[in-house]
């Protein structure tokens, strides 16, 4: 568990470093790319851009069959790792192209950048460990034990995705592009249009996504079926960097980056799941995890404290 | 509080009525509308309309011969809203555009509401196939996508095995070949309107004849013999 020792100090950056945490984060260690200018969704333009090897080229071996287990567990989540996720969300729900997408948390960048140490839970985590927080954290569900399959797979398919990248290194298109702070403080109400506008055709009015023949199709983005309180992408800067290069699906970058700050804001001010780690009050829980302008966990929306129970 | 509670249920048994009644009205307004869509699909009209049914199969299954699209199941707001994109010329088609004009609003309402309650074609999956490699162009395409062209895959928004999701993303399992290959191309000549948020105009940009043919390929050989399954489209 986080002491609390770092935040009575009242560093500005280890509360920072908290709201970059998370699911992100597998953007946490390192912030998103290329401040202000995020590269097209399709940038095989950047000249040094880091390609991770062909599907064709998966082995077929034993090694191989653990490399296709974790990417059928990341693309499918809930179908090969269903006891241990608590919501309708896959990995590639963040993490698109199955894990490949530049500018949207890579897992190939992801690997390179553990070990590392985490404000977050205040010590050097394993990349495993991370993974759990994933678990956890954004799928609303239980972390895997250190060992279990589901961790190893996912994290043979990781190193396999990063095979001759440089070890701890951030690669461009490494995290959620880190973007420029808005010209207006991010607005609720300026959100809402954003979301009836661009986002509401695939996720529904409600933020509850939409599924067809039991599975989930567009994800919930809030409510009972989304990630939970702890989750990187309940952070507005994290969100914002996510929909700025991926939203809405295949028209990446369209949106200003006013328009995207606005609608993180929006999205992360709705109600989801408790943070696994509550501790009872809302105020502490906001004062110890979410004491940040990034989070809107303890505010009050629309007469309604986001996260009490 | 004998009086107050009388009162209570007067006034709920008075709802409950009125609910009642209203339901039974919807009830009966959304038959009498499924009698004239069957109508009009088995029978064509008065002023000249074709019966639906003698091009779109008499289960409203579609032709692959003849590329002709399956109606049945497909969600009613899209299909009545497809018709009304033929009647106003926005969507092009010499076949369509004057059989869709000579409807009433009430009628290609109706006739979308009648091919929506009709079975999806026996044998439409529910699932793509697990295991697919990047070579198989159009599996690859359907249920990957190409993203370093930022290109979805197709059931990212058309649902597993391409069944269709909601009201917006209409089946693609268990179209012609023909017809999913037509549409593709014309929305790249402009034949189709751009539809919600001028989405597919961005994304056939992306593809090549071959990958259209490809992913026609795919979704109209998706109907296999079993998994039967209806396209639901619900809201979580």
């Amino acid at each position: 568990m986080i002491s609390q020792s770092w935040l009575s100090k009242g560093i500005l950056i280890g509360l920072l470093a908290i709201a970059s945490g998370a699911m992100g984060g597998i953007t946490c260690a390192a912030e998103g790319s290329t401040p202000g200018s995020a590269p097209e969704p399709s940038a095989p333009s950047a000249a040094k851009a880091f390609a991770p090897p062909a599907e064709a080229a998966m082995p077929t071996n034993e090694f191989g069959k653990s490399i296709k287990l974790g990417e059928q567990i990341f693309t499918h989540t809930q179908e090969f790792a269903g006891k241990y996720v608590g919501n309708s969300l896959n990995c590639a729900s963040c993490h698109l192209d199955a894990g490949r997408k530049p500018d949207s948390s890579p897992l190939w960048a992801a690997y390179l950048v553990y070990p590392a140490y985490r404000s977050k839970n205040g010590h050097v985590n394993s990349f495993a460990e991370r993974l759990q927080g994933c678990f956890r954290y954004s799928m609303n569900g239980k972390a895997p034990p250190l060992g279990d399959p589901v961790l190893v797979a996912l994290e043979t398919y990781a190193f396999w995705l990063a095979q001759g990248a440089p070890v701890g290194e951030k690669l461009p298109g490494q995290g959620y592009p880190k973007l420029p702070a808005p010209a207006l403080k991010a607005d609720y109400t300026r959100g809402s249009q954003v979301y009836a506008q661009h986002c509401a055709l695939c996720h529904a009015a409600h933020g509850q996504g939409q599924s067809s023949g039991g599975k989930a199709v567009f994800p919930p983005l809030w409510g009972a079926h989304s990630f939970n309180w702890g989750a990187g992408m309940g952070e507005i800067q994290n969100a914002a960097g996510f929909i700025k290069a991926n939203m809405p699906l295949g028209l990446g970058n369209t949106l200003t980056d006013q328009q995207a700050w606005d609608v993180a804001m929006f999205m992360d001010s709705q109600e989801r799941p408790q943070d696994p780690r509550f501790t009872g009050s809302v105020e502490a829980t906001r004062a110890k995890y979410h004491d940040s302008p990034n989070s809107m966990y303890g505010e009050r929306i629309n007469g309604r404290v986001l996260g009490a129970p | 509080m004998s009086g107050a509670v009388g009162k209570v249920s007067s006034r709920s048994a008075f709802a409950m009525c009125v609910v009642t009644i209203a339901v039974g009205m919807a009830a009966t307004a959304r038959a009498d509308d499924m009698m004239a869509g069957k109508t009009i699909a088995t029978q064509g009209t008065a002023k000249g309309v074709a019966a639906c049914i003698s091009c779109h199969g008499g289960k409203g299954e579609g032709n692959a011969a003849a590329g002709f699209p399956r109606l049945a199941g497909v969600n009613a707001s899209y299909l009545s809203g497809q018709l009304s994109a033929f009647a106003n010329g926005e969507r092009q088609s010499t076949i369509m555009q004057p059989f869709a004009k000579l409807l009433s609003s009430n009628g290609r309402s109706a006739v979308a509401l009648y091919f929506s309650a009709l079975p999806p074609p026996a044998g439409i999956k529910t699932n793509d196939r697990t295991a697919i490699k990047p070579s198989d162009i159009g599996a690859w395409i359907a249920t990957r996508g190409r993203w370093d062209q930022g290109l979805p895959a197709c059931a990212q928004c058309h649902g597993p095995g391409g069944i269709g999701v909601g009201v917006t993303f209409p089946p693609l399992a268990g179209q012609p070949a023909a017809y999913i290959e037509s549409q593709l191309h014309g929305w790249k000549k402009g034949a189709r309107p751009p539809g919600p948020m001028a989405l597919m105009p961005v994304i056939v940009s992306k593809l090549s004849d071959t990958d259209i043919s490809a992913i026609a390929a795919y979704y109209a050989g998706n109907a296999g013999p079993s998994d039967n399954a209806a396209p639901t489209g619900s809201k979580q």
